[in-house]
């Protein structure tokens, strides 16, 4: 019971974790999908702790360690690399000062109005 | 363990370290709510960093006696490396840096997959009926006193190898064509190709599947690893450049699953939550290129759209008698001058002249003159998904003027100038007009609704599909011929002396 429990219990955190995600990450616009990618660059340096999770593993012997060297160092450059560079990113997105509101809504009134009604 | 301080006992249990996680996930979705909108995305992604920085610590504390000397080589190794790319990289060079980082995460999830193959791919295929593992007690720490089932962790640790193995050289031939390492165009093998990759994924699961059910040999896990890696490499070298930000979104998703069943496999769910938040990210992201595409993923995954495209495009070409119409810097400029809205269309031709910065130039050289400039962006303008905004974001474009397909196609009729600059499959009517054409069904930007058009391009040489563009051949358009970056310099220069 409590073996099967493992398993489900990671099954479950599995998919509610798709779900979150699908939702999260729908509401990202066009525009920032360079840096949604290079931020989910970074999400996934998460590999850096399965490679610590591993190097605790039983009977580990040179070879096995030096697979996990490369695999904590790889792990590092997504994180370190890929969050620095999406703030790099994001920092150019943020600079500007918003000049003049948006104007075009109203003065097309023919195909406008199908396409104002698919949006609300 | 009697003798260890009750403060790092405390540290170390099971319920702390998952409490960590709890925040860390906490912290890490948060973080991306916050890429809805430029505004937030800043804040959203250092929030997002320190809820990373909260999961690697609570692993870090479960370490114990640990293999610090070790780790601490990894990560120094890894931000040796990692800062510089993170800190040097041009924008216009963002899609060969993700598919990189996106190689480098599939490489260290095969890479554990592989150790925890040599640390205890003996007790696969041995659980009894029951389910239970009659051989050795793994990862006692993390399951407490439980021997989980060793079936489900072989299961998940060998798919996790195998699609981090294809993710891993994937992403290394991406980054080699988008670096121009590789050619860009298909590298095929032809017809056979498809079969030689079903044969390879078919030979890698069955593999994988001798695995699990209990073939104690590293070298078929090798073996395994392998044929997956060049599938991997098989599937993405026949790929063409325009097919690119599919491919780059679908290995990310790989990269993300992979992470998730390695997370399966160690019974941690920091590397599940994330992984999958990855996956769907790299999911969501993969169908919408290729919707903006019209085109299936299978159909991209199987790749040549550049060869098998050219036979199509060329019958297309031969009913264009029509004349193309050249026009000068000086008359293009006079022109945009002129015009009351001037709507600017990037595409790649823009991205590889780096002329991002021209153009913001040409820009606000138009806007002191009373000219309303707005920029079409295509989903798939570029090699990445959102290419054309970071590149524009770089040269100062506000955001707010750049506008989505669907935004600004009804605004194309009341617009006098369009200005493709280095854009070309993404603007042609054929996609509209010509049910024969392989981009036909393919959403664009409509810009021969528009007054006037300037296309601004190195010569008439098709785009990476192949396929000739009627635009160009439209009385409304005039080509501006040349390097991207010299052509709008030119303009802006006339323009000053109007």
């Amino acid at each position: 019971m409590i073996l099967a429990s493992v398993l489900t219990t990671n099954l479950a955190i599995l998919v509610l974790a798709g779900f979150v995600g699908f939702i999260v990450i729908s509401k990202i616009p066009n525009t920032l999908h360079t840096p949604l990618m290079s931020g989910t660059n970074a999400i996934h340096g998460i590999v850096l702790v399965g490679a610590l999770v591993a190097l605790g593993l039983p009977g580990l012997d040179g070879l096995s360690k030096g697979l996990l060297v490369i695999a904590v160092a790889f792990g590092t450059i997504n994180v370190v690399g890929g969050f620095l560079v999406t703030d790099r990113m994001l920092d150019m997105f943020k600079s500007k000062p918003k000049p003049a509101p948006e104007q075009p809504s109203e003065a097309a009134d023919g195909q406008q109005s199908q396409d104002g009604g698919a949006k609300q | 363990m009697t003798q260890l301080p009750l403060a790092t006992i405390f540290l170390q249990a099971e319920s702390f370290i998952y409490v960590l996680y709890i925040i860390a996930f906490a912290l890490m979705i948060q973080g991306l709510r916050g890429l809805a909108g430029p505004k937030t995305a800043v804040l959203g992604n250092r929030t997002a960093g320190v809820g990373m920085a909260i999961a690697i610590i609570a692993t870090l504390l479960q370490q114990g006696e640990g293999n610090w000397a070790l780790i601490a080589l990894g990560i120094v190794l890894g931000a040796a490396v990692g800062v510089p790319a993170a800190r040097q990289v041009k924008m216009t060079a963002m899609p060969q840096m993700v598919a990189l980082f996106n190689g480098v995460g599939g490489g260290a999830v095969a890479l554990i997959a592989w150790v925890e193959f040599r640390s205890y791919g003996s007790t696969y295929g041995s659980h009894t009926v029951e389910g239970l593992s009659t051989k050795g007690v793994f990862l006692e720490r993390i399951v407490e006193h439980n021997a989980a089932p060793s079936t489900y962790i072989a299961i998940f640790s060998v798919l996790a190898a195998i699609v981090g193995s294809i993710s891993f050289w994937g992403s290394n031939i991406a980054f080699g064509k988008l670096q121009e390492i590789l050619p860009g165009r298909p590298i095929s093998l032809g017809p056979a190709q498809q079969i030689v990759n079903l044969v390879l994924l078919i030979l890698a699961l069955a593999a994988g599947v001798d695995l699990i059910a209990g073939a104690h040999s590293e070298l078929l896990f090798i073996a395994m690893l392998v044929l997956a890696a060049l599938l991997g490499n098989f599937v993405v070298l026949p790929i063409g450049g325009a097919d690119m930000p599919v491919v780059i979104a679908l290995l990310n998703a790989f990269t993300g699953v992979s992470a998730a069943a390695t997370g399966m496999a160690l019974n941690n769910p920091a590397l599940i939550v994330f992984g999958m938040l990855v996956g769907a990210s790299g999911t969501i992201l993969t169908n919408l290129m290729a919707k903006a595409m019209n085109r299936s993923i299978p159909a991209i995954i199987a790749g040549g759209f550049g060869g098998g495209g050219a036979v199509a495009g060329a019958e297309g070409a031969g009913e264009h008698a029509g004349t193309v119409r050249s026009t000068s810097a000086a008359d293009a400029a006079i022109q945009l001058a002129y015009a009351n809205r001037v709507v600017v269309v990037p595409g790649y031709g823009m991205a590889v002249a780096q002329a991002q910065h021209a153009v913001k130039e040409l820009a606000s050289e138009l806007e002191k003159r009373g000219v309303e400039v707005l920029y079409a962006i295509h989903p798939v303008a570029g090699r990445m998904p959102g290419h054309m905004n970071v590149l524009l974001a770089e040269a100062d474009v506000p955001y707010d003027q750049l506008k989505e397909m669907d935004d600004i196609n009804p605004e194309f009729q009341r617009t006098d100038v369009s200005l493709v600059i280095g854009a070309n499959d993404v603007t042609n009517p054929a996609a509209k007009n010509t049910p024969s054409s392989p981009i036909y069904g393919m959403p664009i930007l409509e810009v021969s609704d528009s007054q006037s058009v300037i296309v601004i391009k190195r010569s008439m040489n098709p785009g990476f599909a192949g396929i000739e563009n009627e635009l160009y051949y439209d009385p409304k358009t005039a080509m501006l011929f040349g390097d991207a970056k010299g052509a709008v310099g030119e303009i802006v220069s006339e323009l000053s002396e109007l």
